[in-house]
């Protein structure tokens, strides 16, 4: 109020501009995510470091037989794919229902509506944060050292979240008109999972003579892009090949462009289907 | 009338028409659409919950809404809010908008009033140093201190009403909207509210819009009153006049 402003006149009440409203906003969202997810569990956040490790041990007995075909450090090249993959599938089944989720307040404040599936996949980007510290475990335990390759990481990152708000995008508007697309994506991530070489290697699929448009599939597989990018930094201690950055490179900006594009067509009638 | 001598307008709404689509039966699946289109049975009925509206406030303004249930005054009040957005005609709004529209509007009940508040402070635009700065003014106001680190879906209709009040009216907002949320407060706090409009409206900078089914209200806070009748604009004019007018509708 005017009488109280004197002491604390310097500061502006409104954010200057609409981006730094929907930064707040966004932050908001997120913690307010964190903070009812672990609320009310012993272990809190500990269990985003447990979850990717116990999959991995589950993953490595089972595996380690079967598909390893003689990969130094097996254990490690599980979880760097799970993480990865998980990343992706969480933020993007959450992004999918955002705008159904987020009915009460469409329905009645003011807000861009894009923060929504941005605030599931920066959540994903907290818990992913925590599986890395699951990851950093598992290369003490294995001696592997990290290298200097892991200036790569930020950009890895930045294009996966590039690539899974554009498919947020895309899906959750969808999901506003068509609830089908929500039992779609879980078909359509489950058998994402198989063609991604998360716990068999890529060299396999070539030793076994495989038909070439199915090497080809994989090849074009964004995921197997991110995935290898991971393990080249983390496992390998390489810089990720042009073609594996390109792969990343084009997915991203494709999904983003294609998801804008969705999002922009159909935003203006969500308030009526949600 | 207005203190102010500018020449624009605070709200400006032009020839609006809002159309909702009250589709026979909810198509919620991609096979039913399908069917139904190649069928032709794809049709709609439309519900017009305005019909070319147009008015125009100045800043410093104080109007009042009023209308019968159901003929149009929320989905006004949402259309210059910006939540809904109009299907015909424009809306142009100048500044920053305290909607009070809907109670709890932009709370998550499982939060805390404290997380609550700058949860809503960031909806309503506000900045995080603005709102540490002035945390515990909004706590007086609301009279909750007991209550700031409970979760709000233990809280009354009338808590909740009191914590939305005090966060959007911290500060002087360029135009202030309220519905009916106050009048689930008690009186102590509905006066307090009350006072709180008038410190605005005596400053003559906060353009407030009022929506009231009580005319006696309207008649004390309005100087100007819209009244909108099934989507139409019925009258606008001085709050005496429209209010006379409203009330010999029953007579």
């Amino acid at each position: 109020m005017a009488d109280n402003s004197t002491d604390t006149a310097t500061i502006q009440p409104y954010a200057k501009n609409e981006t730094e409203k929907n930064r707040f906003i966004l932050k908001q969202l997120v913690t307010k995510d964190f903070k009812l997810k672990y609320r009310r569990s012993v272990l809190g956040v500990v269990w985003s470091v447990l979850n990717p490790l116990l999959m991995m041990v589950v993953m490595s007995i089972v595996f380690s037989f079967l598909f390893s075909n003689g990969i130094e450090n097996f254990p490690l090249y599980l979880i760097l794919g799970n993480i990865t993959f998980s990343f992706m599938s969480d933020s993007t089944s959450a992004a999918l229902t955002s705008f159904l989720d987020a009915a009460p307040l469409l329905k009645k404040v003011k807000i861009s509506r894009f923060v929504f599936p941005v605030q599931k996949v920066l959540f994903a980007l907290v818990n992913f944060a925590f599986s890395l510290v699951a990851v950093a475990l598992v290369m003490l335990w294995f001696r592997v050292m990290p290298t200097w390759h892991l200036i790569w990481l930020p950009v890895c990152l930045g294009l996966l979240i590039i690539f899974c708000i554009g498919i947020g995008l895309i899906i959750g508007s969808l999901a506003v008109f068509f609830r089908d697309v929500i039992h779609l994506w879980s078909v359509i991530l489950t058998a994402w999972t198989y063609l991604t070489p998360l716990f068999w290697d890529f060299q396999l699929l070539i030793d076994k003579g495989a038909p070439l448009w199915v090497i080809g599939i994989v090849k074009a597989n964004p995921m197997y892009g991110f995935v290898t990018f991971m393990r080249d930094i983390f496992l390998w201690n390489q810089s990720p090949s042009t073609e594996i950055l390109a792969l990343c490179a084009v997915w991203a900006v494709v999904m983003l462009a294609i998801g804008i594009l969705v999002f922009r067509k159909s935003q203006h009638k969500f308030i009526l289907y949600v | 009338m207005a203190t102010t001598a500018s020449s624009e307008y605070a709200i400006e709404v032009n020839d609006v028409t809002m159309i909702f689509n009250m589709a026979s039966e909810q198509l919620n699946s991609l096979k039913e659409y399908f069917i139904k289109l190649v069928k032709h049975e794809l049709f709609f009925n439309e519900f017009r919950a305005l019909k070319n509206v147009s008015f125009k406030v100045r800043p410093g303004e104080v109007v009042g809404l009023v209308g019968t249930n159901g003929s149009g005054k929320s989905t006004m009040l949402k259309v210059i809010a910006g939540v809904l957005e109009a299907s015909e005609g424009e809306c142009v709004v100048r500044g920053n908008i305290a909607p009070l529209i809907e109670l709890g509007a932009g709370f998550d009940l499982e939060l805390t009033a404290r997380e609550n508040i700058y949860l809503n402070g960031a909806l309503l635009g506000y900045t995080e140093e603005f709102i540490d700065a002035h945390f515990q003014e909004i706590i007086d106001f609301a009279e909750l201190p007991d209550f700031v680190d409970m979760p709000m879906k233990n809280f009354s209709s009338g808590m909740v009403a009191r914590i939305a009040f005090a966060i959007a009216t911290i500060t002087e907002p360029d135009i202030l909207i309220v519905d009916e949320t106050l009048s689930v407060g008690d009186v102590f706090f509905q006066e307090k509210c009350e006072r709180r409009i008038q410190h605005f409206i005596e400053d003559g900078n906060v353009t407030v819009l009022f929506v009231s089914h009580s005319m006696d209200q309207v008649e004390r806070i309005c100087q100007r009153a819209v009244w909108i009748e099934k989507g139409d604009l019925r009258m606008d004019g001085p709050v005496d006049e429209v209010c006379k007018a409203y009330r010999a509708q029953f007579a």
